[in-house]
């Protein structure tokens, strides 16, 4: 009688070690992986984490008030987005997701044009030719598969840049994240596949989505490490991401990162309430491990930021966001015309038709 | 020069475009070592390098999203979906994501992205090899869509295809691919991406058709003449968008259309060529506009090919119809 095969043998989960810079209270618990950031770059860090809170209710205000369109609360995941950002370079590409706008502001696309985008303006996508970065993706996924494009592009034209692109918990069960994963593990090309888990994909919890105690061990099917770093945590995330983009700009080949974030808000402002699906408890459990307390705690043990400075940034925060809408609220009425004339780089015939019609209503 | 096929005639394109253009990729399923499937790509690695002609992953949406990473770093790629009933799993990046760029960022970036796929009936293939899905691809606006009907045309229009900064979904039907030997010019030539072309001329009756029907039809014209009816065939070439002038120019002229796809009645580009007949030539007409269209099935068995395409008869029946109207 021979024992058989037993499946409990055969679960193969890799050890996972979340990676943690900062405690909750700011003080540091791994000396080792803290960041090689002098005190300007960490004061401008957190200058960004505070930004983009201050855009996040600006934002939720100006959609109150039909001032801006579509708009995905990023409130919760600043150490998520704003550290992995940080560590990028300008010449980098951004593939970035619907809720990834902070990132895609912080690398060259003017605040305004973001608006634009919110609103659903064409010109808020009219991109700079030196700004390495596409518009917000809508199909979940479809920015990883062209990740792994852009990434094999620059590995073949020998430059040292990466892409770098983000995805939720609810995108790593979709085709395209695999195949993203996996293209860019076969090619060993330079990509920044970024998972940011905030628990839920509209209402269904990250749980429903896979059996899989992880979702960094998903690099495993693709064969290419996968780190899980505490998204509350801005050093962390940032330190991670940084030694991914070396590990990638080396030749090394892609990287997947698990950010365990949470967002404070809705999943979108267009009608989706959190609280069918979510606990009060549990929020507030979430807005203890708040990112920017965290951060502030750290920078006001060391002397580099005061309650006068956040105020004079806030300020100038506002401002900022206050001209970028003025500027947002002056764009030119849209024109079918243009929009035809886009379509094709060579235009055929039967388009040209529809664009001497659609000139000739517009010049009335 | 001489009589050569039309897959003899796309690898000799590709390589013409692969040396002339450095940012000209070319990738896909087998298309690497083994030359392809249908040897399409056949001797292009050893002759360009992997770095240019490779082979990928087994996964259709990821060799779209690399095409368009591709073109967004600069280079021409030319990737190939093995066979086009494959095109459901890449769909998003095709319709959803290639076509729109220029539109979505307002003609600040451009996809010069040429996909290339086998379709077609008439050789046994097992399921989902053969359908004719190019009416999907005819309704996705910031397309274009050409379907060569034998080696000369083939060529040209693949070379307009990869040069084009537009992208193109370039369809090989496979029964052309070794039935049909035309004369090929070795040297470069390109064919307009917007242009039909009479490849018969007749006065009787217009047959304005695409792909492999376009020597159905033909066939059927020769016989036809026999009997003293002379049709014109118009091969559309690029089928979106389409060449109106064209279609209208020859209805004109003969008062009297039919036409003539391989697909079903309801996929296809034949109720959008109506359509435009209806819009803007329904004055020259004597007779209503005649189709010629497979049924509305899913493709068939590959036994039952025979009774389910359509073919010469068909043409020679619907035409008789109309031009007796």
């Amino acid at each position: 009688m021979t024992k058989g095969i037993d499946l409990k043998d055969y679960f193969a989960t890799p050890e996972t070690k979340t990676v943690k810079v900062l405690d909750g209270s700011g003080q540091v618990v791994n000396e080792d992986f803290f960041p090689d950031l002098s005190d300007d770059q960490l004061v401008e860090l957190f200058k960004q984490m505070v930004w983009s809170r201050i855009l996040n209710e600006r934002s939720t205000k100006l959609n109150r008030q039909g001032r801006l369109g579509f708009f995905a609360p990023t409130a919760g995941e600043e150490a998520s987005q704003i550290g992995s950002n940080f560590a990028m370079e300008k010449e980098d590409f951004l593939l970035p997701a619907y809720r990834d706008v902070p990132q895609l502001v912080q690398h060259g696309l003017p605040l305004y044009k973001a608006f634009l985008w919110s609103r659903g303006h064409v010109e808020g996508n009219e991109y700079p030719a030196d700004l390495q970065a596409l518009p917000p993706q809508i199909i979940i996924g479809a920015q990883y598969v062209q990740a792994a494009g852009v990434a094999l592009g620059l590995q073949k034209k020998g430059s040292k840049n990466v892409a770098y692109t983000y995805t939720g918990d609810g995108g790593t069960s979709q085709g395209d994240f695999y195949e993203g994963i996996n293209f860019a593990g076969a090619f060993k090309s330079p990509a920044i596949f970024i998972v940011q888990n905030n628990g839920y994909a509209i209402s269904v919890p990250r749980a429903t989505q896979t059996a899989a105690p992880t979702l960094s061990q998903k690099a495993v099917a693709a064969g290419i490490p996968g780190v899980q770093v505490d998204g509350m945590d801005a050093l962390a995330v940032y330190a991670v991401t940084k030694a991914a983009r070396e590990w990638a700009a080396a030749g090394n080949g892609p990287v997947l990162i698990e950010t365990l974030t949470y967002r404070f808000g809705p999943h979108t402002l267009s009608g989706d309430d959190p609280k069918r699906y979510r606990t009060s408890e549990e929020e507030s459990e979430w807005q203890e491990k708040d990112p920017l307390i965290r951060m502030r705690t750290f920078l006001d043990k060391k002397g580099l930021w005061s309650q006068e400075q956040e105020e004079a940034w806030t300020k100038e925060v506002n401002e900022q966001i206050d001209e970028a809408m003025a500027k947002t609220e002056a764009a030119p009425v849209q024109k079918v015309s243009d929009f035809l004339k886009n379509t094709f780089v060579e235009t055929p015939a039967v388009i040209q038709e529809q664009i001497d019609v659609y000139a000739a209503k517009e010049g009335k | 020069m001489a009589k050569t096929t039309m897959i003899k005639a796309i690898t000799q394109a590709l390589d013409q475009e692969i040396k002339r253009d450095d940012k000209v990729l070319v990738f896909g399923e087998d298309v690497g070592r083994n030359g392809g499937v249908f040897r399409a790509t056949d001797g292009l690695q050893d002759a360009n390098g992997k770095d240019r002609v490779f082979d990928t992953p087994l996964a259709e949406s990821g060799i779209g999203g690399l095409a368009t990473g591709l073109a967004l770093q600069g280079f021409r790629p030319v990737p190939e979906i093995q066979f086009f009933g494959f095109v459901f799993e890449v769909m998003d990046e095709i319709a959803g994501q290639i076509s729109r760029i220029g539109h979505r960022m307002g003609g600040t970036r451009k996809m010069p992205i040429t996909i290339r796929a086998p379709f077609g009936g008439g050789v046994h293939t097992p399921e989902l090899h053969s359908d004719s899905l190019e009416g999907l691809m005819a309704q996705t606006p910031g397309l274009k869509v050409v379907v060569p009907s034998g080696p000369y045309d083939a060529k040209g229009l693949l070379l307009s295809a990869i040069r084009s900064d537009d992208p193109v979904v370039f369809l090989e039907h496979m029964k052309l691919y070794r039935s049909v030997k035309e004369e090929v010019p070795d040297e470069e030539y390109t064919i307009p991406l917007d242009k039909a072309a009479v490849k018969r001329e007749g006065k009787d009756v217009s047959i304005i058709t695409y792909g492999y029907m376009v020597q159905e039809s033909l066939k059927a014209a020769a016989d036809l003449a026999k009997e003293g009816i002379e049709a014109e065939v118009l091969d559309l070439r690029t089928i979106s968008p389409l060449d109106e002038e064209a279609i209208l120019a020859t209805v004109k002229k003969t008062g009297r259309a039919v036409i003539v796809q391989e697909a079903q009645r309801q996929a296809g580009v034949a109720a959008q060529v109506a359509s435009v007949i209806a819009e803007k030539g329904i004055l020259s007409l004597e007779a209503p506009i005649g189709r010629v269209s497979a049924p509305d099935t899913p493709y068939p068995f590959s036994e039952a090919e025979s009774i389910w395409l359509p073919n010469k008869s068909d043409i020679i029946a619907k035409v008789k119809e109309t031009v007796n109207f």
